[in-house]
């Protein structure tokens, strides 16, 4: 792993290159991800993409614990509300790739603007990533662009709204049932409050 | 009037050669499959969002739920993932049980497979005799941890608790004569250790009956073999892992290329293909039984002679015994704190993979800081596999689609999410 460390350091940047946890994670620019990718697998050998996911970093290092809760709910021992996100960007999309002939791995991170939240497509790069894009598509709304069929994948036909977003909410929002006098299946917002059971909490 | 090329057929949701819940569209060219478009998300949950709103503990039941054949193996990737941002260390005995029971998974999985995969091209019996080994395994689920599924067995730290010392018996009934009952019950009279060796000495002369049954029958090589090829560059650039690349002739796999738990201090071997179609796939998970058997037996051997602690002694990870918790402070308050709040993970993000029965089954996980994941992501090898699936029916014919679906193993459990 040192040898490929120092290979990727001396290509894309020492700054851009991450290893905790003993993993190596490469940050790129969103606009050079195709060309990068197939720097990727082509010189170094990344001959698989294990996966690829969205992640959106709206609600990154906030805490459930809510100031002043001593009159409504949970309250003792509450901790600073830490504000530290440190992501410029909100979305996120991350490359698993795994090299089989090399048995290597490295994650490739590529941030995108919440406002057009578009990356180009890498399924010229990996034929696997065709499903991969639809689904970060489907969950997150993240534009893949020369992607040749992005439609939803895992949620039903006609959703709307992307359901991974930080900002969907857990309960979703609409609710289905079968009405007895349209003699269909009508949509509803939902019915039910949300509801925390175990409050998120940030400890140092 | 004009001469109809191409049709489309709508195979499934609801489909006994499906697997569960999968659409296909197919379009078709008499009986030549033209082009087959996967719809998927019937059974979609929604279970990484739910992870992100639960404490890590609360979500390890979630996995089992997720390919629902192999439920502890799906527990192990999301556990060491956990154990991997917290670096504790889990005792040797319960990555020992760890072992054993992903293979005895394994096992599971491809007995699953291998019955329903028989039975939708044609082969009845395999189906009923796979499911009698099955019963066998499924008991030990049940021994160990009470369920005969959804196990949430594995736990941060270790395993929840130590083998039994006791294998459950069958009861007397007005159905079974007093002769059967001590037959039923003849292999269950020692531990749970003493049953699974007992199925490891019996297992092997299960797998040569299926081998009788099918790998030379005439009818189940003219469903296998040629189709659905393919060839080890075309597997790597579709992503696929496990079996699908093996029987392309890669030899990858995670308990080799890169070791967890105790893989490298056990002897097994990897079974390739030669052709990369459905019939090298075929002998490739029939092999696979084989050596998986090898290391239970292994596992065994070491847990019999080696008794120990199951659980990392790490208390704000591993709950406290309940004796220390009547008169220690400290085992109360981390008690509680334990099953109120949970604990935090550092900062960071790790992708912990293992060689799950169909392929790489990985977690990406996301920490913030707090007790709950920030993002989790799980990789299913399915979710790969199915994707393929264009590309592998292409040119064949209606009949040979169910073979494909057969030969990918797949489950919804996990491709849906």
């Amino acid at each position: 792993m040192a040898d490929l460390k120092t290979q990727l350091m001396a290509e894309f940047g020492k700054q851009n290159l991450l290893d905790a946890f003993g993993e190596l994670s490469l940050n790129v620019d969103s606009a050079d991800i195709v060309k990068t990718c197939l720097k990727l697998r082509d010189s170094f050998f990344f001959d698989t993409l294990i996966d690829l996911c969205g992640v959106d970093y709206l609600a990154y290092g906030q805490s459930d614990w809510d100031a002043d809760a001593s009159s409504s709910g949970f309250s003792r021992g509450r901790e600073i509300q830490s504000d530290e996100n440190t992501h410029e960007q909100r979305f996120a999309v991350v490359y698993q790739l795994l090299s089989v002939s090399k048995n290597q791995r490295l994650r490739v991170k590529a941030y995108v603007d919440e406002a057009q939240p578009i990356i180009q497509s890498v399924t010229n790069v990996w034929k696997s990533a065709n499903w991969y894009e639809r689904e970060a598509f489907d969950l997150f709304g993240i534009l893949f662009e020369n992607h040749t069929d992005l439609r939803r994948i895992l949620t039903d036909y006609g959703f709307k709204g992307h359901p991974l977003r930080k900002d969907f909410p857990l309960i979703g929002e609409v609710e289905m049932r079968y009405d007895e006098d349209l003699a269909r299946v009508v949509y509803e917002p939902v019915s039910i409050e949300p509801n925390i059971s175990v409050p998120r909490v940030i400890r140092k | 009037m004009a001469e109809i090329h191409n049709y489309t057929l709508n195979f499934g949701p609801q489909h006994p050669a499906a697997h569960g819940v999968l659409r296909l569209i197919l379009e078709i060219d008499g009986e030549v499959i033209k082009r087959a478009d996967p719809h998927i998300g019937l059974l979609h949950r929604g279970t990484e969002k739910l992870a992100e709103s639960k404490p890590y503990n609360h979500s390890i039941g979630y996995m089992d739920r997720l390919d629902y054949v192999s439920m502890m193996c799906n527990e192990h990737a999301f556990v060491m993932a956990i154990e991997k941002m917290l670096e504790i260390e889990v005792p040797q005995r319960a990555q020992y049980i760890r072992v054993m029971f992903d293979e005895i998974t394994r096992i599971l999985n491809h007995l699953m497979w291998l019955g329903t995969h028989g039975l939708d091209v044609g082969a009845m019996s395999i189906f009923l005799y796979a499911f009698r080994e099955r019963e066998k395994l499924i008991d030990c689920y049940e021994a160990v941890s009470g369920s005969r599924m959804h196990a949430t067995y594995y736990r941060p730290g270790g395993v929840y608790r130590d083998l039994p010392d006791k294998m459950p018996q069958y009861l007397e009934s007005d159905f079974r004569t007093n002769k059967e009952l001590a037959q039923m019950n003849k292999n269950r009279q020692g531990s749970l250790l003493d049953f699974i060796a007992d199925f490891t000495e019996e297992f092997p002369k299960s797998i040569q009956q299926y081998d009788d049954l099918l790998t030379d029958n005439r009818i189940w090589k003219q469903r296998l073999v040629n189709i659905g090829i393919v060839t080890a560059k075309r597997a790597k650039q579709l992503g696929f892992t496990g079996p699908m690349l093996r029987g392309s002739g890669v030899a990858w796999d995670l308990r080799k290329k890169q070791p967890y738990s105790v893989y490298n201090q056990l002897d097994f071997d990897i079974p390739v293909g030669v052709t990369g179609d459905s019939y090298d796939r075929y002998l490739v998970r029939m092999e696979e039984m084989r050596q998986s058997n090898r290391i239970i037996k292994q596992c065994v051997a070491w847990l019999k002679d080696n008794p120990g602690e199951v659980m990392s002694d790490d208390h704000k990870v591993a709950p406290p015994s309940r004796v220390a918790m009547k008169d220690d402070m400290e085992s109360l308050i981390h008690h509680f704190k334990l099953f109120t709040e949970g604990y935090c993970l550092p900062k960071g993000e790790v992708y912990c993979a293992i060689e799950h029965p169909k392929g790489e089954f990985g977690i990406y996980l996301i920490s913030d800081g707090a007790n709950k994941p920030y993002r989790v992501k799980i990789r299913a090898p399915g979710f790969a596999h199915l994707a393929a699936m264009d590309e592998m029916t292409k040119g064949h014919m209606l009949s040979d689609v169910v073979t494909i679906i057969g030969t990918q193993d797949i489950v919804f459990g996990e491709i849906d999410r």
